[in-house]
């Protein structure tokens, strides 16, 4: 408030330009300004009027196999205060640090990069972390484990078999060969990175496999996760093309990309918006192309 | 017990490097960490990785930068060690398969970053880290490496000789989070501490709710100095909500800051008449901060970021994932209006002294990364150089642990490499709460009236034997647990939270005598308050409640080691600003604070800075940008 009020009086020497000719930057990040500042008054006009203590209620998946009453799954409520910005990882730490300390769950970076906070939240696979509970728009927000993961404590999933998967298609980088000189990078080429870019955004949390129907009846099934680490090296230019080969061969297995069924589960619970099935779909015509050879 | 050559703790961007190092050397190695490899907060690194790289770069400017940087207060050895290796290294990744951002000739490309001469940083959009991080997660399973992840390791197992520089270290013991198991496990050659940042000391931190300095504080307890504690980064772009990062990359590619009266304040308020945004973190977060001070903040508390000049295409090709984090956590897009942005707390410079080939004054016993301090920061780090020092000296520790023949080096370690007594007079007491009743969880498994329980004392009282000190140490571990499950008691949570507000509130930016020691007080308190903590939860399994408990003593060492360093630098250095000594006192304070444990009584002390190495000489100068 009394910024702008200070504002007023300090604008005296800058009043110069009679005529308003053509806006200058300045000019015009001054009006943008003013917009703003009067949008940010608006708001916190409105946010006044319904600050009248605003709670949310978290219905939360509880069970640990070795403690008294909780050997049953069962669901508890906590009801926390709310504030704009939450998000849904923000009320499960406010639930377990001022209710229930031994609510348990995974999360670290607070910033959707570790993948270590997708859980099923009303309904869907989300990192907790990423999503406000502003947009989930309901007054009670049901939060699970992963479906189709086994369920260690809470909302703690055994993430080995997804590791497992991720690890069958041999995903590191593999040059046919490299420059002699250990100061000599590589060369590729700007469009073959921008090529592999959203493949290399994974963090592996999870959320893709647990979405896919077929991974939920195929415990083989290599899955969106691991095919797409495939995709991310198969593309890549610095690797050879015998590499490649093997690569494709790896996943044109049985319970590799010719499972996918493209249902786009996975494509649209992902938090790092990667084209998932269209990745899995570029690596089957791959697969074809290589296996007929007719070009 | 589990026994391998060289035991990582931690396993981010330093543990990967140094397991990967001591793999090469053909030593048996094990990663232990409490969050598996690809949860690491090297992963939330945005900016990029510094290298001298091209046609009119090379170390020696690298090195220059770095020094001046640091305020004269880093040693010259370690500089020039770490710029002449690193663009080995980050060669070294890219063979890996980095996937960099590159140039039209498909080069990796180089953008320009603060307080550096030449545009020597390389990156990978604005998600650096999280691609050094996968790729080095990579060649750990490309090698095999064994990994025991969420395994959380409480305490090193070090021979009890009195001095510090006798002791060895033969491994560490770590907790099982899944099942509750305590195990040993030794270490042949070396244990090598990877563990990352001390964010969480900090209320308002870009750092991940793990990073809570458990290598500094285990490493402390075990007799190893710290170092320079007192120098803590506050990165001056992090979102006010939640102190998400948002890179320097942002300013390095022509992102401008404006205060509330949109003035460039950088420039117009004479800040760094040269470089503007592009001054080193300590000034341009100073600068903001004074901006809020004197009533030209927004909203009495940030300032504006303002990239949409660089046009769509710019931003979305380098710095796509600054919109993600602006629009998911501030709800701002970038590309239409400016980012709100204020100072977080972001880095330690300080950490377990080591010397440049990562080893510490107890034998046996590296570090490496943030946790550790060589020192190459001093009292500033550049934007753009942590991730290159993690390759740089995680690679030293790991084929130095694993037995490679390194050079002599030139930094020396522990109490002999002392100068003069510190002067500092803390209001109260800092250190271990001696009750005299062995309370286990009191002192983080040490009883606190110094007595050994076991009987496996030699006549000298000293265990020598590597099995029977990992024994004792398991033992006691498993003590510790028992109690903290057993007892009845408060949350910890509560001590945590006033350890973070009183470190926000008194150890910040600007830092007074007074407000130094009202935060002494408060962790006297907080110490007094965790004599009282117990976990609620009973389970053994996925016990995070117990974990939180652990991290929580940890978070109290490190942030009473970096009050203490606070109070005992009396002058104005790099990221150290005190009210009462506004200027750089060179004749007097080109040295290290050192901080050393002593069964509980912390005791000050210095160290000289080197200013010179076998390469180079540096002569302290005006810093101005």
């Amino acid at each position: 408030m009394s910024t702008i009020e200070q504002e007023t009086e300090t604008e005296e020497t800058t009043d110069e330009s009679a005529e308003p000719t053509v806006e200058s930057p300045g000019e015009r990040r001054r009006a943008e300004k003013r917009e703003r500042t009067q949008a940010r008054e608006d708001q916190r006009v409105d946010e006044e009027i319904d600050s009248s203590e605003e709670t949310i209620t978290l219905k939360v998946f509880r069970y640990d196999p070795e403690v008294e009453g909780k050997e049953e799954p069962r669901f508890d409520d906590f009801t926390v205060p709310f504030h704009k910005g939450m998000t849904v990882l923000d009320a499960l730490i406010y639930s377990r640090d001022h209710y229930d300390s031994s609510l348990t769950f995974r999360h670290s970076c607070r910033q959707a990069v570790c993948g270590s906070d997708a859980l099923f939240i009303n309904g869907r696979q989300r990192l907790a972390c990423k999503t406000q509970i502003a947009d989930l728009d309901a007054g009670t927000i049901r939060i699970e484990p992963l479906p189709h993961q086994e369920v260690v404590k809470d909302l703690v999933v055994d993430m080995e078999h997804f590791y497992d998967q991720m690890e069958a298609v041999e995903p590191y980088f593999d040059a046919d060969e490299l420059p002699d000189d250990e100061l000599e990078e590589q060369r590729q080429d700007r469009e073959n990175r921008e090529k592999i870019k959203m493949s290399t955004r994974c963090i592996w949390c999870g959320a893709c496999m647990s979405s896919c129907n077929i991974a939920a009846g195929d415990n083989e099934y290599l899955g969106p996760a691991a095919i797409n680490k495939a995709y991310r090296f198969a593309m890549d230019e610095r690797e050879g093309e015998q590499r490649k080969q093997e690569r494709l061969r790896i996943i044109e297995q049985e319970h590799g990309v010719w499972r996918c069924q493209t249902q786009f589960s996975c494509t649209e619970v992902c938090p790092k918006d990667i084209p998932l099935t269209e990745h899995i779909q570029e690596l089957k015509r791959e697969a074809v192309k290589n296996n007929l050879k007719f070009w | 017990m589990h026994e391998h050559d060289v035991i990582v703790v931690g396993a981010g961007g330093a543990g990967l490097r140094a397991a990967i190092a001591a793999d090469e050397e053909g030593a048996d190695v094990a990663l232990v960490t409490k969050l598996h490899p690809v949860r690491s907060h090297t992963g939330a690194a945005e900016g990029g990785i510094n290298a001298a790289l091209r046609e009119g770069d090379d170390w020696e400017l690298h090195a220059y930068d770095t020094m001046k940087g640091s305020d004269y207060l880093g040693d010259a050895p370690a500089i020039d060690t770490f710029a002449q290796d690193a663009p080995e290294e980050v060669v070294q990744i890219e063979h890996w398969g980095m996937p960099f951002s590159r140039e039209d000739d498909g080069r990796v490309s180089q953008r320009p970053f603060g307080g550096m001469s030449f545009p020597r940083t390389t990156y990978a959009g604005a998600e650096t880290g999280h691609h050094l991080l996968h790729t080095m997660y990579e060649q750990v399973v490309k090698r095999g490496i064994e990994v025991y992840d969420e395994w959380y390791v409480t305490n090193l197992a070090v021979t009890d000789h009195d001095d510090p520089e006798d002791r060895h270290c033969h491994g560490a013991v770590a907790y099982e989070i899944a099942t509750g198991n305590v195990e040993g496990f030794w270490a042949r050659d070396g244990v090598i501490l990877a563990t990352g940042g001390l964010g969480q000391a900090f209320d308002h931190t870009t750092n991940a709710v793990a990073n809570t300095g458990d290598g500094c504080a285990m490493a402390y307890r075990a007799g190893v100095p710290l170092e320079d504690m007192e120098m803590i980064q506050f990165h001056p772009t992090t979102l006010p909500s939640t102190g998400v990062l948002i890179s320097e990359g942002v300013r390095g590619e022509g992102g401008i800051l404006y205060n509330d009266d949109e003035e460039r304040f950088m420039f117009e308020h004479g800040y760094a008449n040269n470089d503007g945004e592009l001054a080193s973190r300590d000034v341009v977060s100073r600068a903001e901060l004074t901006e809020v001070n004197a009533g030209r903040g927004i909203e009495d508390e940030y300032v504006d970021l303002d990239m949409r000049h660089l046009g769509e295409e710019r931003i979305l090709d380098r710095l796509e994932n600054i919109l993600h984090l602006a629009e998911d956590f501030e709800g701002v897009d970038g590309l239409d209006e400016p980012m709100p942005v204020k100072p977080g707390q972001h880095y330690a410079m300080g950490g377990i002294e080591t010397d440049e080939n990562g080893e510490t004054c107890i034998s046996g016993l590296y570090a490496a990364g943030e946790t550790a301090c060589v020192s190459l920061h001093g009292a500033n780090r550049l934007g753009g150089n942590a991730l290159p020092e993690l390759l740089v000296f995680g690679a030293r520790a790991g084929h130095h642990a694993a037995g490679k023949d390194m050079k002599t080096a030139e930094i020396e370690t522990g109490r002999s490499a002392k100068s003069e007594d510190g002067d500092v007079s803390p209001p109260v007491q800092p250190g271990a709460i001696q009750t005299g009743d062995g309370d286990v969880a009191a002192d983080g498994g040490e009883r606190s009236d110094g007595s050994r329980s076991s009987s496996d004392l030699r006549a000298d009282g000293a265990m020598v034997e590597p099995k029977e000190t990992l024994e004792h140490t398991v033992q006691q571990e498993r003590e510790r647990i028992e109690t903290l499950l057993e007892a009845d008691g408060i949350n910890h949570a509560e001590v945590r939270s006033n350890v973070q507000e009183t470190m926000t509130e008194n150890v910040n930016v600007f830092r007074e005598e007074e407000s130094l020691n009202d935060a002494l007080r408060d962790l006297r308190r907080a110490r007094e308050r965790y004599e009282d903590v117990a976990v609620a939860d009973p389970s053994r399994t996925y016990n995070t409640d117990l974990i939180h408990t652990i991290e929580t003593r940890n978070i109290l060492d490190v942030a009473e080691a970096i009050t203490l360093g606070a109070l005992a630098r009396e002058e104005f250095r790099g990221a150290h600003w005190r009210a009462e000594y506004q200027e750089r006192r060179d004749e007097e304070w080109i040295k290290h604070t050192m901080l050393a444990w002593d069964d509980g009584t912390p005791e000050l002390y210095y160290k000289p800075v080197l200013l010179e190495s076998q390469w180079k000489e540096y002569e302290p100068k005006e810093r101005s940008y």
